[in-house]
């Protein structure tokens, strides 16, 4: 009796639901553009409210910089994705080689954003200074959105580097291989999240001419 | 049937670990649902216990005009923490947390949610929530005093320790929202073979909407209240009207979520009075479809109506009265419930044990508390009426009287699976009667001195509102002493109550089929389903397994 | 043993394709921008990011060969966004 409970109960474990783990990313997923949905609505209302300071705050970005990110984010979701076709088609070094170039990317973006930021720092525009409460309000608080979402967005794009850099470590000892690779998807998703947050940021920021 | 369930007794989950430890650690390290459960069970309980405690405190304070006990700082400190307590640490996550994650899988028949670790982790995440408010009040600076809506702009200018438990509420909706997760999941991934969605019970129902809710409206306060976090820590311009911003806006936001949240907290609470009716009137429910598609309903319509506690906060009278008229749109789904649980009892073999006389105390208390809301959901009384004493009576009597009211009714209903022992009828039946009577003193006298213009929140009270205030108090002494007698037969009962069987009240969802309490693994072979959720034929097949 | 996954698997090809035309939306997108369009300016690049999320969420975020329930949760959550701003909006137009 009791080893047939057993074997049972074993057999409950070995099995891997893999839609299910992917349906629960997808809904974590979700959680995540609410969480942008609200900063986008707070956006939303005060470009209502001030459409001619957000306008003239606008010009103060770097739309080069801007792009130049854009790309590389857009690259670097296509770099993950290539790597989730790889190693479904058991090509490991492949996998292993667009997740590397992944992670340069991000890496990449994340430097871009350190010059983008301290440029504006250096020009005295940051939460709270002198230079920034003298603007008028409608500019304080485009400035103010500037931080909070590219900040929040860094943010997530850092944790992606990490999360990325375990998994990568995870093919390289193949843990992760051609019929287990759920967490690559996974992961996958999760920084395709990230680029689709930049899309949307990337016009409503940058492109304001 | 020779493998059926109750013809060998096996080790409950008590007793086999789903680790190698052992004693304590066998608990803190456990992914078994049902000790994530009893783990949320006495936590929250003791969060619980401690509000009460507050409230009390507060009623104290309030008893005769003048200062009493506490100082009036300390007084907004009390109704803070009280709010943030109560609403954080309890309601929200009190019936999904303890009895979703106990029974949820048992009900769909299956052996753990979908992601159990995932489970233990949200466990943590909320104990550290609650740490970090806790903390908040021992930290140099004070208590938080905004109230527990936060609004802007004193959020922002008290000098109070607000960013510490804003931190906490964000934290723990991290955890709401993991539990959600975790539930969805659970639901669409491991029901047994041949429980289709239309043979879940309607608790599984209940939870199941509740958790989308807890998924999608959770994230927009989260990053309301960082955004208020980084306001008072860096002066980012966003809410502060000094930089431009529009307090207002804090509140729609703030609202889009805690509207919903009442629903968070109402949902699991009717899932449960849906379970206990047909086991008590020995029935099925009238109206299964009705009930279930009426959660999804309220759970949807939540997300229409948020605008109606602003009535008065200066947004423009378009958006005025259409919230106001949308409001009026979540009476149908309520409504729905109400009569076909009413239609369930109709003819039926009503057999009133201590959890239905519970669920007949909620459906007096949560019909005020509905019908008085529906004053407050029309434009022009609730200007009459804003932020008086009648909103604190309204919300206490649908959240308090709803939802705590089913939270002791769960308590009871439940008792006998989740720890194998029965308590005393007749203590139990008292302890319905002490609280009803209690709460009825404590809340009704509000309903008058808000119509008669009490402001809520304030410290003091002009001489008229005397006699009310006073009968209120002590109706918050019956009440609080009820529940610790409550609590106290409870636990005398965990250790000296008589042996529960495997279904004492004679119910037929799958927690019935299963011994008292379970075994680690809930069901040594998977069911393959075959009832209706309420079909009391099965009684008799039940009992010769 | 994996037969019974009805995993679609996309080429290298595709993902390329897609890229491309990311970048070619992009490009519009930023040069459209320099063009006064008065108004018209943000409804433009909100239109263009779409489609661009439109590419992601499909092709990249597999959504379109995974199971039809992720495409149901999805629409749900953005629908609810929508009725949120929508309903926002009602206060601050009307103001």
């Amino acid at each position: 009796m009791s080893s047939h409970n057993e074997s049972a109960v074993a057999q409950n474990h070995v099995h891997r639901d893999e839609v299910g783990a992917k349906m629960g990313m997808w809904l974590f997923l979700f959680t995540e553009l609410l969480l942008f949905g609200g900063l986008f609505l707070v956006y939303a209302v005060y470009r209502y409210q001030y459409p001619d300071q957000f306008h003239l705050a606008g010009m103060e970005l770097n739309t080069g910089i801007g792009t130049l990110n854009t790309i590389i984010l857009l690259t670097s979701s296509l770099t993950v994705a290539l790597s989730i076709a790889a190693i479904q088609k058991r090509n490991k070094f492949l996998s292993v080689l667009m997740l590397t170039l992944t992670l340069t990317f991000a890496l990449m973006f994340m430097v871009n954003k350190y010059f983008e930021w301290s440029a504006k720092f250096s020009h005295g525009i940051y939460p709270g200074s002198e230079e920034l409460l003298s603007l008028p309000n409608g500019q304080i608080l485009f400035f103010g959105l500037y931080y909070v979402m590219t900040g929040l967005h860094g943010l997530h794009v850092v944790i992606g580097i990490i999360i990325l850099s375990i998994i990568l470590v995870m093919i390289i000892k193949d843990k992760i291989t051609y019929d287990n690779y759920t967490k690559l998807e996974n992961s996958g998703l999760y920084w395709h999240l990230v680029d689709l947050i930049w899309i949307f940021l990337f016009p409503l920021f940058y492109l304001i001419q | 049937m020779s493998d059926g369930n109750s013809t060998v007794i096996e080790n409950s989950f008590y007793k086999q670990s789903t680790n190698k430890h052992t004693g304590i650690l066998s608990w803190l390290l456990t992914v078994d649902h049902k000790r994530i459960g009893i783990m949320y069970g006495v936590t929250i309980l003791f969060f619980f216990l401690v509000g009460v405690i507050i409230g009390v405190l507060m009623r104290l304070e309030l008893i005769a005009p003048g200062k009493t006990i506490v100082d009036a700082q300390t007084y907004n400190s009390l109704f803070t923490l009280h709010g943030v307590i109560m609403i954080f640490l309890f309601i929200i996550p009190g019936l999904p947390a303890i009895f979703g994650n106990f029974f949820l899988p048992i009900q769909i028949g299956a052996r753990d949610v979908a992601f159990p670790r995932l489970n233990l982790l949200s466990y943590y995440i909320y104990v550290l929530g609650a740490i970090l408010a806790l903390l908040s009040v021992i930290l140099p600076g004070g208590a938080i005093d905004t109230g527990w809506t936060f609004y802007i702009p004193y959020s922002v200018r008290s000098n109070t320790n607000v960013s510490l438990p804003l931190l906490a509420a964000f934290i723990l909706g991290f955890s709401s929202i993991l539990t959600g997760l975790n539930f969805i999941t659970t639901v669409h991934r491991l029901r047994a073979p041949g429980m289709t969605f239309f043979k879940m019970p309607l608790f599984v129902w209940a939870t199941y909407a509740t958790a989308w809710i807890q998924i999608i409206a959770t994230p927009v306060v989260g990053i309301t209240i960082v955004l208020v976090v980084l306001e008072r820590l860096f002066g980012v311009g966003i809410f502060d009207p000094a930089l431009g911003g529009d307090p207002i806006l804090f509140q729609h936001l703030f609202w889009i979520y805690s509207h919903p949240a009442v629903y968070i907290m109402i949902l699991p609470a009717m899932g449960v009075v849906s379970e206990i009716i047909p086991t008590f009137a020995r029935r099925t429910i009238f109206g299964y479809k009705a009930i279930a598609m009426s959660s999804l309903a309220i759970a949807f319509v939540g997300y229409l109506v948020w605008a109606h506690h602003m009535f008065t906060s200066g947004m423009s009278d378009t958006a005025r009265w259409i919230f106001s008229l949308l409001t009026f749109i979540v009476a149908l789904p309520s409504g729905v419930k109400i009569f076909n649980w009413v239609a369930t009892m109709y003819k039926g073999s009503i057999d009133p044990k201590p959890p239905f006389q519970w669920v007949m105390s909620f459906i007096f208390l949560f019909s005020i508390g509905g019908l008085t809301g529906l004053v407050l959901g029309s434009l022009a009384t609730d200007i009459h009426v804003h932020d008086t004493y009648f909103v604190v009576a309204h919300f206490h009597f649908v959240m308090f009287g709803g939802t705590g009211t089913i939270f002791f009714a769960a308590i009871h209903y439940w008792f006998p699976k989740m720890f194998g022992r029965m308590y005393n009828d007749k203590l139990a039946t008292l302890g319905v009667i002490g609280f009803f009577i209690g709460f009825l003193m404590l809340y009704f006298p509000k309903f008058i001195m808000g119509y008669m213009g009490m402001p809520r929140r304030y410290y003091d009270y002009l001489p008229q509102f005397a006699n009310l205030q006073l009968i209120s108090t002590i109706g918050s002494w019956v009440l609080a002493l009820t529940i610790f007698f409550i609590v106290g037969y409870l636990i005398h009962a965990l250790v000296k109550g008589k042996r529960a069987t495997s279904n004492p009240w004679g119910g037929v969802t799958l927690e019935w089929h299963i011994q008292s309490p379970p075994p680690m693994e809930n069901f040594k072979e998977i069911p393959i389903i075959t009832h209706e959720p309420y079909d009391f034929s099965q009684l008799k097949e039940m009992k010769d397994e | 043993m994996h037969e019974e996954k009805n995993n679609h698997h996309i080429g290298y090809g595709t993902y390329v394709l897609v890229w491309i035309a990311l970048l070619a939306f992009t490009s519009i997108t930023v040069t459209i921008a320099g063009v006064s369009l008065g108004r018209y300016t943000l409804l433009v690049a909100l239109f263009f990011a779409a489609i661009k999320s439109a590419l992601v969420i499909n092709i990249f975020m597999h959504i379109k060969f995974d199971e039809k329930i992720f495409k149901v949760f999805l629409l749900l959550s953005g629908f609810t966004l929508l009725v949120i701003f929508i309903l926002t909006f009602f206060d601050f137009l009307y103001r």
